[in-house]
């Protein structure tokens, strides 16, 4: 075929399809996450499959929508996610990005995404930040924050007893910002912090800095890490007999992929909040298992589950609003309540905090176990007012 | 009671201790990859991901065979020493005549795609692998508490390190190797077998590495990517003992862990830096290394 036809065959196709066009809207979306390091199985190629399956229930097609999904790794570089989110946005016509677990990405991601007008949905990340100081009209924080990670273990931990903290935090925003919130909750209870060390992430090795928590001779160690730093944490902390010797450790934020990892020998009796748990409910269990079949007979995690939801949200406000431009979305978003099988009932806030119930868990003991991924029992439900920051505390410009 | 710069000495010994069970894995790892230097003039990337493969077989002798740990410690190697024979036979003996950098990219492609595999069978999160029922437990030194499989580790890697330094230094078959290494015309012209000492030597350093990963599976997660974080810092402990020495690689690897527990008490921040910077001084004082010798 020359040139010519070709350009005639393009121009006959496009007056064809125009008229189509004019009723559809078509959206990208990018998933963009960890694929290959330390957070890939709590968020990775779940977190893909988990919006393949939103934009199935929410029959996209059906409703004149056209749902693209493109997915990229940032292996947690800020470097590498802002690049990639430069890309989606100005040449590959990506129009929101869902996921960014790795706080020092997310901050990034959020303000490319600000400046360029477009919008994110973060389910992976945990900084209190992205609603607080560096809050964004074109970011929600979905799924969990270290905040209310805070309010959950901490409070817990203190009112059990724990009066007295020590951290071994990650050195990066996220474990500067999850110890800085589990302070606060701590110090507000009537505890105290004794000491708190550094951690270079990711690490292997965590024995030195588990005996300086012990001989801190604090009540609790407070992991304020995550992944593969918590598993190798817990699993040593079992080793120099810390748990034996009366010293509790709080997994700040463990997902269920982590206790699968340990292993409930290692992981039981560990305090953890989470938002979402495959086994709460039937409907998380109806979704929990059509999500395993696609991924290899993994339940998901709460990153994973949050994708989900915000996908599905976003979708309902652009069939609502009838547009994708990102104010209108985003104004539509906050103004319609959320509701799904997975986080049920909820709302988002001014500040893009979304709302709902956070759960505090206690990993089972081997013997109560029914079988793989039976890892969890509910100890207590904290409301979203409960959970998470009020308002006017956040700091956020965008609160008046 | 006195202190050093505000910690308590038995916070320190402590910390010493654990140095030295860090520097152990270090000393394991850089000794393999030293024998492959020495004597194959490889720079082997492959190291890391052979150390992880070490740990995975562990875990799937005892998932899907039953087969314990101890069992696993010598069956990990001889199977991980094995994909290395071929390895070396089907790749690597084919660019031995080229430059160094060709052995680097060849045997850096490999881990890339070995850790590629293991990522997608078995995910990133990791497998949990149990402290075997007769090393649990642990012993108070009034100062610290010592884990009994960690103890273990210093006394296994220590064991075999000096043996592989007296095979090679002291043995007949170690007179062999170095003699094929300094020229391996007229070694050959002697009456022996070149190329299958150079294919064993190899298969011998991959054992290493997946011993290292057998005596790490109970303590550390057992992940596709737990040799990726090592085999970096492995590097720079052989850089800084001399490309090539065993004894060289033996003590940095020891020292080298001894210094980075200290960093762990004194500056946590640095802990994960503070080799680098010791080897960028190294290479400026002494270029061929601590125990290098220069060409």
């Amino acid at each position: 075929m020359n040139l010519k036809t070709l350009l005639a065959a393009t121009a006959l196709g496009a007056l064809m399809a125009a008229p189509a066009l004019a009723q559809q809207i078509s959206v990208k979306a990018g998933v963009l996450n960890d694929r290959s390091g330390i957070y890939a199985d709590l968020s990775g190629e779940g977190s893909v499959i988990a919006a393949r399956l939103a934009v199935e229930d929410f029959k996209a097609a059906e409703k004149g929508i056209k749902v693209e999904i493109v997915s990229a790794d940032h292996q947690n570089k800020p470097d590498v996610g802002s690049t990639i989110t430069r890309q989606w946005y100005d040449q590959d016509g990506v129009d929101l990005i869902l996921d960014v677990p790795t706080s020092s990405v997310a901050l990034a991601v959020s303000q490319i995404t600000k400046d360029k007008n477009k919008i994110l949905i973060n389910s992976g990340a945990g900084t209190s930040d992205l609603t607080g100081k560096a809050c964004s009209p074109n970011t929600v924080h979905w799924t969990y924050d270290t905040y209310a990670l805070a309010q959950g273990t901490g409070g817990a931990m203190v009112k059990a007893g724990g009066d007295s903290w020590f951290f071994l935090t990650a050195d990066y925003a996220f474990g500067h910002s999850l110890e800085r919130d589990t302070s606060a909750v701590v110090t507000k209870a009537g505890g105290k912090v004794v000491g708190a060390v550094r951690t270079p992430f990711p690490g292997t090795d965590f024995s030195s800095f588990l005996l300086q928590a012990q001989a801190s001779k604090a009540k609790v160690i407070g992991l304020a890490n995550a992944g593969g730093d918590l598993t190798n944490s817990v699993k040593q902390a079992s080793e120099f007999g810390i748990t034996q010797g009366g010293q509790k450790l709080a997994g700040l934020l463990t997902f269920a992929s982590d206790v699968h990892a340990l292993g409930l020998q290692a992981a039981q009796g560990l305090v953890l909040t989470e938002s979402f748990y495959w086994d709460r409910d039937d409907g998380t269990r109806a979704f929990s298992e059509r999500f395993a079949k696609l991924n290899g007979g993994k339940k998901p995690t709460m990153v994973q589950a949050g994708v989900y939801s915000g996908l599905l949200h976003y979708l309902k406000a652009v069939e609502a609003a009838k547009s994708k431009d990102s104010a209108v979305v985003m104004a539509k978003m906050k103004e319609m309540p959320t509701d799904d099988p997975l986080f049920g009932k909820g709302s988002i806030r001014v500040n893009g905090r979304k709302m709902h119930s956070m759960y505090l868990y206690e990993v089972k003991k081997p013997s109560e176990s029914k079988g793989p991924w039976d890892y969890y029992k509910q100890i207590a439900v904290l409301s979203g007012e409960e959970a998470f920051q009020p308002l006017a505390e956040t700091g956020c410009p965008l609160v008046k | 009671m006195f202190e050093l710069l505000g910690v308590p000495p038995q916070a320190l010994f402590g910390q010493v201790l654990l140095g030295l069970i860090n520097g152990s894995f270090y000393a394991i790892l850089s000794l393999g990859l030293a024998v492959i230097f020495g004597l194959l003039n490889i720079i082997n990337f492959a190291h890391g991901a052979q150390y992880m493969m070490g740990a995975f077989v562990a875990w799937m002798c005892l998932n899907y065979l039953g087969v314990n740990y101890w069992a696993a410690l010598l069956l990990a190697p001889i199977v991980v020493g094995a994909t290395g024979i071929v390895i070396e036979r089907v790749f690597l003996a084919r660019i031995a005549k080229y430059d160094h950098l060709y052995g680097l990219l060849l045997t850096f492609g490999l881990a890339l795609i070995i850790q590629g595999l293991f990522r997608n069978y078995y995910g990133s999160s990791g497998l949990p692998y149990g402290i075997p029922p007769q090393l649990t437990g642990g012993h108070n030194l009034g100062f610290m508490f010592l884990p009994t499989y960690r103890g273990w580790v210093v006394v296994a890697s220590l064991v075999i390190c000096l043996a592989t330094w007296f095979m090679i230094e002291k043995t007949k078959l170690g007179a062999y190797l170095r003699a094929a290494t300094e020229n391996p015309t007229l070694t050959q012209a002697f009456g022996i077998n070149v190329p299958l000492l150079v294919t064993l030597t190899y298969g011998f350093g991959v054992a290493l590495a997946a011993f290292a990963g057998v005596l790490a599976a109970p303590i550390y997660a057992v992940n596709p990517n737990m040799g990726a974080d090592l085999i970096i810092v492995v590097f720079a402990v052989v850089v800084i003992g001399g490309m090539g020495s065993i004894m060289g690689a033996i003590v940095t690897g020891f020292s080298l862990g001894l210094i980075e527990g200290l960093t762990k008490v004194f500056y946590p921040e640095a802990s994960s830096t503070v080799i680098f910077i010791i080897m960028v001084l190294v290479l400026l004082v002494k270029p061929a290394g601590l125990f290098g010798r220069t060409a």
